[in-house]
């Protein structure tokens, strides 16, 4: 129950896109279809969720005092982290270009940007400063990317319907997507009434 | 060979035209937030206080700055398939850097920025000059570059930061300008004049700093017409 409880709130109440502003870069370039944004959205669940135990292992296991090397490493811990990241991003982009060739061309130079994607790198982050163990800190990351992955698709099916609206022209595109993405921050404060606590009980 | 290093000495370290340009596009015309669309997710988060949007600006200018000249000097030597993972290092050395100097001088603001200087690494702005400009230009022009995004990014982040806390807070550097309640700096007559206003909360919430980057870019754009985006 603790685990569903960690998944929840890191979907929806706090929401790494659209609490946190983690990813926002490629939230904003990937998101003028939803057929585009879907993929990267998936890519960004699989990347949290296998980037998260394993860099959980590497901060506890290797870096801490009670760690393999008795010392405090902690000042390792960004490089470590990143290396991780960039290097399972590196396995996702083999992946899908194996399996779906359509989907490498059209996601095209963002897949390599996921390494760069803040939210994933943060997701990490949060999770050292939050001292989750093991299980939770899966549940952290699938619940992260789930969270992102619901706010990429629904400002993309946005920006999809709003190219037929009258815009004014310096509004158009990016001050748009901005004005939007805000709105949908008010949207997703409302669901901060939801206490995870309240429901375990 | 000899005639490249020739040249390259030539343009050494004159400031001229070309360099000045480095220096002053990304503020408004290439500005790495309004118009190249990166960095945004630091520039969201840190911007409820102008204390600490400036401390992430110096952080961001000096890790451009360094991390393009670094590249720069190595640009030759890195071999194109693990180009990435390099740079990423690179980058993360210098975050350390400025993350420790930080926790050692001033430890209350490290607190405050939390995992926000670690993002510095994976800022877009880094990585993306890295890759569009250091690993093409020499190390002086590199330099130089890092350094105008650096400012660009950081004009913006303190524009907004200024604009979040003085309505969200009624002061600027935590110091109180306008705003009801009795702590005032300024005399009682002063106060008359500025008490009549009611912080406004929603300004230090998130979504707050999407409308103000967002209206930024509106005004920007009606007055650069260049930048309207067509399609």
């Amino acid at each position: 129950m603790e685990l569903v409880n960690i998944f929840i709130k890191s979907a929806f109440i706090e929401n790494l896109a659209l609490a946190y502003f983690l990813g926002m870069c490629s939230y904003l370039a990937v998101s003028k279809t939803v057929k585009t944004a879907f993929g990267l959205g998936l890519a960004v669940i699989f990347v949290l969720g296998i980037t998260m135990p394993i860099n959980w292992i590497i901060n506890t296991h290797l870096l801490g005092e009670s760690g393999i090397f008795k010392t405090d490493l902690t000042f390792l811990r960004f490089i470590l982290f990143i290396a991780v990241i960039a290097s399972m991003v590196q396995l996702v982009e083999m992946v899908v270009e194996k399996f779906s060739p359509s989907l490498y061309n059209s996601l095209g130079i963002f897949l390599p940007l996921i390494t760069v994607n803040c939210a994933i790198l943060g997701g990490s982050l949060f999770m050292v400063s939050k001292e989750y163990n093991f299980s939770e800190s899966v549940a952290f990351g699938l619940g992260g990317g789930f969270g992102w992955f619901l706010a990429i698709i629904a400002i993309a099916a946005i920006r999809e319907k709003i190219k037929y609206s009258n815009v004014p022209p310096a509004l158009r595109g990016l001050g748009m997507a901005f004005l939007l993405t805000g709105l949908m921050g008010l949207a997703f404060m409302s669901l901060m009434g939801i206490d995870p606590g309240s429901i375990s009980n | 060979m000899a005639e490249t290093t020739v040249k390259e000495k030539k343009s050494g370290l004159s400031f001229g035209k070309a360099e000045r340009k480095l220096l002053t596009d990304p503020l408004n015309d290439n500005n790495p937030i309004t118009v190249q669309v990166l960095g945004i997710c630091s520039a969201l988060a840190v911007t409820t206080l102008l204390n600490k949007a400036i401390v992430m600006a110096i952080a961001v200018v000096f890790v451009t700055a360094f991390a393009n000249l670094i590249t720069s000097l190595l640009r030759t030597y890195i071999p194109k398939q693990v180009r990435m993972i390099v740079q990423l290092v690179i980058i993360a050395f210098l975050v350390t850097v400025v993350e420790l100097t930080l926790k050692a001088v001033s430890y209350p603001i490290y607190k405050e920025l939390s995992v926000f200087i670690g993002l510095i690494i994976t800022n877009c702005i880094v990585m993306g000059r890295l890759e569009a400009f250091a690993m093409a230009n020499n190390a002086y022009k590199s330099f130089l570059d890092g350094l105008g995004n650096g400012f660009g990014y950081g004009i913006i982040l303190i524009m907004i930061a200024a604009i979040r806390e003085f309505f969200g807070k009624g002061s600027l550097l935590n110091f109180k300008i306008i705003g009801s309640g009795s702590e005032y700096l300024i005399d009682t007559n002063t106060s008359m004049l500025f008490g009549w206003y009611e912080p406004n909360v929603l300004m230090v919430l998130f979504p707050s700093a999407m409308f103000v980057i967002g209206v930024l870019i509106w005004i920007q754009r009606s007055w650069n017409k260049k930048l309207v985006d067509i399609s």
